[in-house]
């Protein structure tokens, strides 16, 4: 069977599979089947098989498990938060229609994605600015005392989502041109490989901006998230394991720093490390968040309470599970799907991760292995960095789980995403003999 | 690059790992102590959706029952107010759950924990628990309810069946009402109070000399007064001085010299042991939560017990309870059951059945034996000991028309101006029982305790 037939019989099950989900919530919430879960699943399936045919007319040797990977995450977003309120979850829905248009636009207007290494410097410079904005007065707005949406008129977004596309495309273009010098200029020192000097400015802009956004964004996941996928590049490039650690050894101590300096960062460690104490759980940004997730954990144990039994919100309406359509929706599908589903959905994206390194692997050019790896990376990261707030891993922060959460700049950056590497898979995978 | 790509993808691979390891472990492994936790009121909201099992007496009287509140959400009744409160218990969003409420919550929530029940629960959470039929009598409790409540002291009483240790009395006062909102505020006394068992410790003294052979009924010791033990003088009831006597008299008229005598003969290690079979320095093994019943033992500074083959302890004292020995009424019960029982103690039952909403039963768990304390030769003698005191010793108050009733009194004081704690333990054919009042002033075990310890065996049927 073809790349293409595969993909497309692929998409069947995934749409089976929303269709079931919303048939569950019907019967919970009515006793009653109806046949709009029907409806619904055909429209899913339309949609897909209309992002198929934009992929199989354009890219026909694209890697064809991506694309059913990402519809079966977007399934389960859209049923969870169809049963958390089906007001968002239409507009959701809108948001993947307009996230499915832009991926098409991509793919049409970037056939030639390698145009992306000349403009690295535009690139990076936007992406910075994208992270910016959320402070300039007027626009920006904070949130749980991060600042990490922007308010144009009527339309909100995250930047910080598309600025992570920027940074990898601008850290791969770079990367790609001094790997050989960093490897080759590098000194070793008390027993440590450190980069040379000169190229290691560009490097230490990055873990500058890091830090920077830890405090003056004060987002801990996205800083975390952004630095682990340079550290995940930096590796790729160079093969020493030494720049990691070095790496690695800055984030830790800025991190270290700022977390005993700079209260609002105190605080997400405190609440980290002693979610259920008396004093924080009832503080403002205190542990609420964190030990409702636990407990909504807790309570789905090992199959969950099924699609619609999580308790949101007790009986004078107050919330039980904070924001369960973004940060803590894994907790609502760990809460009724049980660590099962849990699994499940981990699954599925380590999935998407091992398509997006077999892209990396089978791409014939440097360029398009860096960014492939860069972008798998951070799209992994961003898993970890949520799943592991929300499992009390790492302090819990506000980023999206990618394709499930509610949120249009989320999905739209990740179709972005989702269309490049595509893009980079149509011919690493005609050149390598499709596999 | 590529195998460094690899390298990368395990990394990531590990990091995945440890999230399913961490969702494993809130999710099943450490999921329990997240349900336990107070601060967590998911459970509790979401039990309010279940419509709670009913709870009833022998007789098929409801103590606690479901009533509808807005929001298809569910309230808890309890038609009997503070009658069964101690044992029935409550559950409440802020105080949490007490009692029967509480050791059965799975139960009344419909969780099932079997293999098929698990299999019902995928196709949606239950929404009406399970009921229980208690091994309580309504009529008894009411009876001793009523006598307790004449008395203006504090007070316990406990009944239990003798061949099967079904509980079917368990009153203390003061009681509660369970739907009020402090319910779970109140100390049980027949479970969470520790009292000087006085003289009817003498019971397991008795016990321990017949059962490891070194004493009959027949056996003569000088029951003189101001006898020297532990190297103090220790005095009779009323200072009352007798020669040589067999055990049986001693214990008849509770002569405390001879028994104490007994005890410092026997022994630290024979008493400790035959303490320790009747249950002492153990939670008692009963469906009901741990954190309402405490142990009983030799109790020295605090809360602490310390065992009876301490050297703080002054075990002929300990023998005709003394010594700092304290003891809750169930204990004292428990005695009571076992020597009444052939020597076999049994585990205390509140809960005959389990039954599903439609009347179905689920679990009838069948009668369990704590241990053998005695051989039955043994309990045969030191019943008849017993039945002696009942019939012409400190507990004649205690006998039944036509039904022949063993038992021992108590009267232990304490180091207060003339307050004793009153007791009474016994049995007759099917039932034991134990009373006890608490600081009553002037007044004795067989006065005061041995009738009530009547009036409840007669409304058990007796």
């Amino acid at each position: 069977m073809s790349a293409r037939n595969r993909e497309l019989m692929a998409l069947l099950p995934a749409s089976l599979l929303l269709t079931a989900g919303f048939a569950a919530i019907f019967i919970q919430q009515s006793e009653q089947l109806s046949d709009v879960s029907l409806i619904y699943g055909a429209v899913f399936l339309g949609l897909c098989v209309a992002g198929h045919f934009v992929i199989r007319f354009t890219l026909p040797d694209a890697d064809p498990y991506l694309f059913p990977l990402v519809s079966v995450l977007a399934c389960f977003g859209l049923v969870v938060i169809y049963r958390i309120d089906d007001t968002l979850a239409r507009e959701q829905a809108q948001w993947f229609v307009v996230g499915l248009v832009l991926f098409a636009a991509t793919i049409v207007l970037l056939r030639d994605f390698r145009v992306l290494e000349r403009y690295r410097y535009t690139i990076a410079l936007a992406g910075l600015l994208l992270l910016l904005l959320p402070r300039v007065p007027g626009i920006g707005q904070q949130a749980n005392g991060a600042y990490l949406g922007v308010k144009l008129g009527p339309v909100a977004f995250q930047p910080a989502e598309f600025g992570k596309i920027a940074i990898i495309i601008f850290l791969a273009a770079y990367l790609r041109d001094t790997r050989q010098v960093l490897v080759q200029g590098s000194r070793r020192f008390l027993g440590v490989t450190f980069p040379p000097l000169k190229h290691l400015g560009p490097l230490l802009v990055v873990w500058g901006a890091a830090m920077f956004m830890l405090v003056f964004i004060r987002d801990l996941g996205s800083s975390l998230m952004y630095f682990g996928g340079f550290l995940a590049l930096l590796y790729v490039a160079t093969n020493r394991l030494s720049f990691v650690a070095i790496g690695l050894g800055m984030f830790a101590l800025g991190a270290w720093f700022f977390a005993s300096t700079v209260g609002h960062v105190q605080l997400r460690v405190d609440t980290w490390l002693h979610p259920f104490e008396p004093g924080l759980i009832d503080k403002p940004g205190g542990s609420y968040q964190i030990a409702q997730s636990l407990f909504a954990q807790a309570d789905g144990g090992l199959l969950g309470t099924g699609l619609g039994g999580s308790l949101l919100r007790g009986p004078t309406g107050n919330t039980l599970i904070p924001a369960p359509d973004t940060d803590l929706i894994y907790a609502v599908i760990t809460n009724e799907l049980g660590l099962v589903g849990a699994c499940g959905l981990l699954a599925v994206f380590l999935l998407v991760v091992q398509r997006g390194f077999k892209i990396a692997e089978l791409a014939g050019d440097s360029f398009s292995k860096l960014l492939a790896t860069g972008l798998t990376a951070v799209f992994a990261l961003q898993v970890f960095v949520i799943v592991g707030g929300v499992t009390k891993v790492i302090p819990l922060t506000g980023v999206t789980l990618p394709f499930v959460s509610y949120g249009g700049s989320s999905i739209l950056a990740n179709f972005i995403l989702l269309a490049l590497l595509l893009l980079m898979s149509d011919p690493a995978r005609r050149e390598g003999g499709a596999r | 690059m590529n195998v460094s790509i690899t390298r990368l993808f395990v990394v990531l691979l590990l990091m995945f790992g440890i999230l399913v390891g961490f969702t494993s472990w809130w999710t099943v492994f450490g999921a329990e102590k997240l349900r336990a936790n107070p601060e967590n009121r998911r459970i509790l909201l979401a039990e309010q959706l279940i419509k709670r099992g009913v709870i009833r007496a022998d007789n098929g009287e409801v103590l606690a029952g479901s009533r509808p509140l807005p929001q298809e959400r569910f309230g808890r009744r309890y038609p009997t107010g503070p009658l069964f409160a101690h044992a029935v218990g409550c559950t409440s969003l802020d105080r949490g759950r007490s009692g029967l409420e509480d050791f059965y919550n799975d139960a009344l929530t419909g969780r099932r924990t079997d293999a098929i029940g698990a299999l019902d629960s995928l196709l949606g959470p239950s929404k009406i628990g399970d009921d229980l039929r208690t091994t309580l009598s309504s009529r008894a409790q009411q009876v001793a309810t009523d006598a307790i409540g004449a008395r203006p002291e504090k007070a316990a009483v406990v009944a239990m069946e003798l061949d099967s240790g079904a509980v079917k009395v368990m009153a203390a006062k003061p009681s509660f009402d369970s739907n009020a909102e402090d319910c779970g505020a109140n100390l049980n006394l027949a479970t969470q109070a520790r009292f000087p068992p006085g003289s009817t410790m003498k019971t397991v003294t008795a016990a321990a000399a017949l059962d490891s052979g070194r004493y009959q009924p027949g056996s003569r010791v000088s029951g003189e007064n101001g006898k020297v033990i532990s190297g103090a003088p220790l005095n009779n009831f009323g200072d009352e001085s007798f020669g040589d006597i067999d055990l049986t008299f001693a214990l008849t008229n509770s002569v405390n010299t001879v028994w104490a005598e007994v005890g410092e003969k026997l022994g630290k290690e024979t008493m400790a042991e035959y303490m320790t079979k009747f249950g002492f320095y153990a939670d008692p093994p009963m469906d009901y939560p741990d954190d309402q019943m405490i142990p009983s033992g030799v109790k020295k500074e605090r809360e602490r017990l310390v065992p009876a083959t301490s050297d703080q302890v002054d075990i002929g004292r300990v023998a005709i309870g003394q010594g700092d020995l304290e003891v809750t009424p169930l204990q004292m019960a428990s005695v009571a059951q076992t020597i009444g029982n052939g020597g076999v103690r049994m585990q205390p039952r509140l809960v005959a059945k389990v039954l599903d909403p439609d009347g179905r039963t689920i679990d009838e768990p069948l009668p369990e034996e704590a241990e053998r304390v005695m051989s039955g030769e043994s309990a045969q003698k030191l019943g008849d000991m017993m039945r002696n005191v009942v019939k012409e010793g400190t507990g004649t108050a205690a006998a039944l028309e036509g039904v022949s009733v063993a038992g021992k009194t108590g009267t232990a004081e304490i180091n207060l101006q003339g307050l004793n704690e009153a007791w009474f333990i016994g049995f007759s054919g099917r039932f034991a029982v134990a009373v006890v009042i608490d600081r009553v002033q002037g007044g004795t075990g067989g006065t005061l305790a041995a009738p009530i310890a009547k009036s409840v065996l007669e409304s058990l049927g007796e």
